[in-house]
């Protein structure tokens, strides 16, 4: 089994410094009641234990469906909500205990490009002003060249037109303003990068050319990218590395080969086995997994593993004991799951 | 496709494929979007906007000027003449006391203006103030100014300003506009409040945060900005409201006391001879409804010009 796969597995970026390293993360949002005295009863466990590791110039793709938590652990790792537990070490230091300086210092390092390009990009600000708000923020990091001739390199960087450079976002197209949102993202020449679902909103022809920009800019200064995305076709296009999440957790964590060729959690069959295929001659010739009912309520997860209230695998130790994200057995990639087995079945023939 | 000639398009999303950078600069005015070149383009279009802009001109300048309108001494009065109909030679008629009803109404704009944009302003300032503070930080901050603001508001104005100008042995414009601060400010407040909650939670201001941005850099350059439209629109509103609430204070006996002249105090004195002497209460009211009508219909127009939403 581990000699059919021999070449693929190699890791590229084995040898890489890790830049981020995310252990045990965890956010829960309480649940409050009452007007005056509010008490908790209950929280929203939105992260419940995530780790990871990025390393240089690697693109970890974070895939789940809605409200499983991808968005909130972007947050984390920017600080924008603090965790309840966990910690993020930006190249071996503790990002998020430091304060003051040593926080803004470290904010350059880690940037973020949002979801929605209408909502990202302040309306009363030319673009110009939007740009240069990070070397505002941060005048240590003031460029030679001056401001405005940093920014209009900046429009040239990611194909836009340094004359446009006093316009408003709202006169610009949706794939445009995206375009914006990562040269605001660039300026401060960031080591990591949080894309946020930053295609979802785009029509399909523009998503292609902003992933282009993303690869071409990740090639260009070596940026490490955190993808975080719903869509099973775009992260695969993207990512190096591939994370599935479901209801605050990792359920299997590999290469984009390992994901994409041999998944062994059975969410991440199912996942795959929906994507639609291009090719009409491939339909019928995969099995596909129809998930029954709805994610259970993040605010009350099932014992043991999150997942067996939908999986047709569950068994009962998969009710008592939780399973851990480790490599089981001839399983190269780490997967969350009592009776990980790859099942290539749900991958279309080729492609 | 790039080839052939592009007709040239400033507003609409420019096609995504570059435009050349050595394009001639000479048919490249960019067209200015800021908040008040954006709002002023609007304006200009709106006929209510331009009504109401040559009302408030005219009312204004009679405030600054009266002597422009007219050339009568207000305080001369002769009781000889009391109580005259309208007349080529007092184009209002008189009053009870004999003095020339027209350069009175003309001299009476300048108290009820001055009042009205003493609160607007005051009032203005507290609720921007009091509402970014509120919106921005949220949890207990927000309920504590919002509780304080909902204590006040829950006191009518006309009650709070009856009993506490009651108490005063003199009251002029300033002892008036004070009253009135201190029981209009929340309505404005809560507006802020609102304003500032819609923006506080964009991506824009995420944005900003994860730059390291502190509070006040954010309120500054970020929420102001995106917030202050409709609390404008309101200020101007609000500006003949408080027109319109000194009249009624001065009305009921609690606002300015003569020898102050205001519309207020002509609509009070007129009051016994509404049978005999109509005109005396007539031409007041015409000039309070005039102006009450121009702030408002100017603050809507504001309003819409300022609501990023309206934009094509």
């Amino acid at each position: 089994m581990s000699l059919s796969v021999p070449a693929a597995a190699a890791d590229p970026f084995a040898d890489k410094p890790s830049v981020l390293e995310v252990d045990g993360l965890v956010k829960h949002f309480p649940i409050t009641q009452g007007i005056v005295f509010q008490r908790k009863v209950g929280a929203v466990k939105a992260v419940d234990g995530v780790s990871f590791n990025l390393r240089e110039g690697e693109t970890l793709g974070i895939v789940g469906e809605s409200g499983c938590g991808k968005s909130t652990l972007a947050k984390l790792l920017m600080r924008l909500e603090e965790p309840d537990a966990g910690s993020v070490k930006f190249r071996g230091e503790d990002f998020l205990s430091v304060k003051g300086d040593e926080l803004r210092r470290l904010r350059r390092k880690i940037q973020i490009i949002f979801q929605d390009p209408y909502t990202s990009l302040n309306p009363r600000m030319s673009v110009g002003d939007i740009i240069a708000e990070p070397f505002k923020l941060h005048p240590e990091e003031k460029p030679k060249q001056g401001i405005r001739n940093r920014v209009k390199e900046l429009l040239d960087l990611v194909g836009l037109n340094p004359e446009h450079i006093n316009r408003y976002p709202h006169q610009f197209s949706g794939g445009q303003r995206q375009r914006i949102g990562i040269a605001r993202g660039l300026a401060l020449n960031p080591d990591v990068i949080i894309c946020d679902e930053p295609v979802s909103a785009l029509d399909v022809s523009v998503q292609a050319q902003v992933m282009n920009l993303l690869d071409d800019l990740q090639k260009e200064f070596g940026l490490s990218y955190i993808f975080i995305a719903h869509d099973l076709s775009v992260v695969r296009h993207i990512s190096d590395r591939v994370g599935v999440m479901y209801l605050g957790k990792l359920a299997e964590l590999g290469t984009q080969d390992e994901i994409y060729s041999g998944p062994a959690h059975p969410y991440t069959q199912a996942l795959l086995s929906a994507v639609p295929l291009p090719d009409p001659t491939l339909r019928g010739a995969r099995e596909q997994i129809v998930l029954q009912g709805d994610p259970p309520n993040p605010a009350n997860p099932p014992s043991g593993c999150r997942f067996r209230t939908r999986c047709w695998k569950a068994t009962e130790i998969c009710a008592t004991q939780e399973p851990e994200l480790i490599s089981r057995g001839q399983i190269t990639q780490l997967s969350a799951c009592h009776h990980a087995e790859q099942n290539e079945k749900v991958i279309p023939a080729h492609g | 496709m790039s080839e052939t000639h592009r007709p040239e398009a400033r507003v609409e999303p420019i096609d995504s494929t570059i435009e050349p950078a050595g394009e001639p600069a000479k048919n490249k005015k960019v067209e200015e979007a800021s908040l008040l070149a954006d709002a002023w383009r609007s304006l200009r279009k709106n006929p209510w906007f331009i009504i109401s802009a040559v009302l408030l001109v005219l009312f204004l300048s009679m405030a600054i000027f009266p002597q422009l309108f007219t050339n009568n001494d207000p305080r001369e009065c002769l009781l000889g003449r009391s109580r005259q109909a309208p007349s080529a030679e007092h184009w209002f008629g008189t009053d009870i006391q004999g003095c020339d009803y027209y350069s009175r109404v003309i001299y009476g704009a300048r108290n009820s203006i001055a009042v009205g944009f003493i609160v607007a302003i005051g009032t203005f300032i507290i609720a921007v103030l009091l509402g970014l503070v509120a919106g921005y930080f949220g949890s207990w901050v927000d309920a504590v100014i919002s509780r304080f603001t909902d204590m006040v508001f829950a006191v009518p104005y006309i009650l709070g300003a009856l009993v506490f100008l009651n108490v005063l042995e003199s009251r002029g414009v300033r002892e008036v506009a004070f009253v009135l601060i201190v029981f209009m400010w929340p309505t404005m407040t809560r507006l802020m409040r609102g304003s500032v909650i819609s923006v506080v939670n964009s991506e824009f201001v995420l944005a900003a945060r994860a730059l390291g941005a502190g509070p006040i850099t954010i309120m500054r350059r970020h929420i102001l900005p995106n917030s202050l439209g409709p609390v404008i629109g309101y200020a101007t509103v609000f500006t003949g409201i408080i027109i319109g609430a000194e009249a009624t204070l001065t009305f009921l006996g609690v606002g300015l006391q003569l020898p102050a002249i205001s519309w207020g105090l002509q609509l009070s004195d007129a009051q016994p001879f509404l049978q005999t002497v109509p005109h005396l209460l007539l031409f007041p009211v015409i000039f309070v409804g005039l102006t009450v009508f121009a702030f408002m219909t100017m603050g809507d127009a504001i309003r819409d010009a300022l609501d990023p939403k309206s934009k094509k």
